[in-house]
């Protein structure tokens, strides 16, 4: 493995990211949150995880722009200059608490891309022997989805369904009421 | 400097991705606290959820493997192929977070509709009234 070429990416993720959140124009912040969508589809791609990186690729970078642009075309696309929110102080207090936690704890963290780390020895080689005597697969990521636990996917089908009614619902009521300015 | 901190800072760079994972978590987390717009408090969930998904990918890269698709099903060697468990968990996990980033859009389509503003503290004293 390239460490330099996961550093790049690890750097572009991070400006993207602050794009995101430090430009005012909203469609502006919104495309850039789409730019770093791409950027981690990427990272993951070069990290191994193919299935995953299309996923993000699509619904994230795709699909997520799509519904953050539709949303501003129906309100306003720039937000308003206004002062600072008072009464923020569990935020200044709990965010460092949890960064130093999150830092100490690294250490027992495996080292990144470490072979006989844990979750790499326990169980993973089961799956990855017992893919195609057991289920006839060679994409061991498609088998654990479709056969292990289809359905546990076929649930999560269920909550995409249900969030769309939810949707469908909420825009339905508010339009119907909603005709102030 | 004295030796336990350079063998601190030698573990931090050892691990790259998470220091990633903590810059865009906590930063995506104190954007959703501190905020005051609505879609940048989305962006920031957005962001959060997907630093979360890039922490479990990392778990899963081993050095010195590919993709897990497996070539020769004859002879399969785990130490070759990266660890599949956590793909299959985060495939889930992007699709039911852009699910409810899309129900929480709605809301804030119908929360713009009733108050006129998407600012937080104009919502809050609207709603006081």
């Amino acid at each position: 493995m390239n460490m330099s070429a996961n550093l790049a990416l690890l750097l572009l993720l991070i400006m993207t990211a602050a794009g995101a959140i430090l430009i005012k124009d909203l469609i502006g912040a919104v495309l850039v949150l789409g730019s770093y969508s791409f950027f981690l589809a990427l990272l993951w791609a070069w990290l191994g995880a193919v299935d995953v990186a299309f996923t993000e690729a699509v619904v994230g970078a795709g699909l997520a722009t799509v519904f953050f642009l539709l949303t501003l075309f129906l309100t306003v696309p720039r937000e308003d200059e206004g002062q600072l929110p008072r009464g923020q102080w569990p935020a200044y207090i709990g965010l460092p608490l949890l960064g130093m936690l999150l830092l100490y704890i690294a250490e027992d963290l495996p080292a990144f891309g470490d072979p006989a780390s844990p979750p790499n020895v326990h169980l993973a080689p089961e799956y990855l022997t017992q893919s195609v005597p057991l289920t006839q697969t060679p994409n061991v990521v498609a088998s654990v989805l479709m056969d292990y636990r289809s359905l546990d996917t076929l649930i999560e089908t269920a909550v995409i369904f249900t969030a769309g009614v939810a949707t469908a619902c909420i825009l339905r009521r508010s339009s119907v009421r909603g005709s102030r300015p | 400097m004295n030796a336990a901190a350079l063998e601190t800072f030698a573990i931090w760079l050892q691990r790259p991705n998470f220091l990633t994972f903590i810059v865009v978590f906590l930063w995506g987390l104190y954007i959703m606290i501190a905020h005051h717009n609505l879609i940048k408090k989305l962006i920031g969930m957005y962001l959060v959820q997907t630093s979360v998904i890039f922490f479990f990918i990392t778990v899963s890269a081993k050095t010195g493997a590919t993709v897990p698709i497996l070539v020769d099903s004859d002879l399969v060697r785990p130490e070759l192929y990266v660890n599949p468990l956590p793909h299959v968990l985060m495939l889930t996990a992007i699709v039911v977070g852009v699910a409810t980033l899309g129900v929480s859009l709605a809301l804030t389509i119908a929360v713009y509709r009733q108050y006129g503003s998407l600012d937080e503290e104009v919502i809050l004293k609207q709603s006081r009234e």
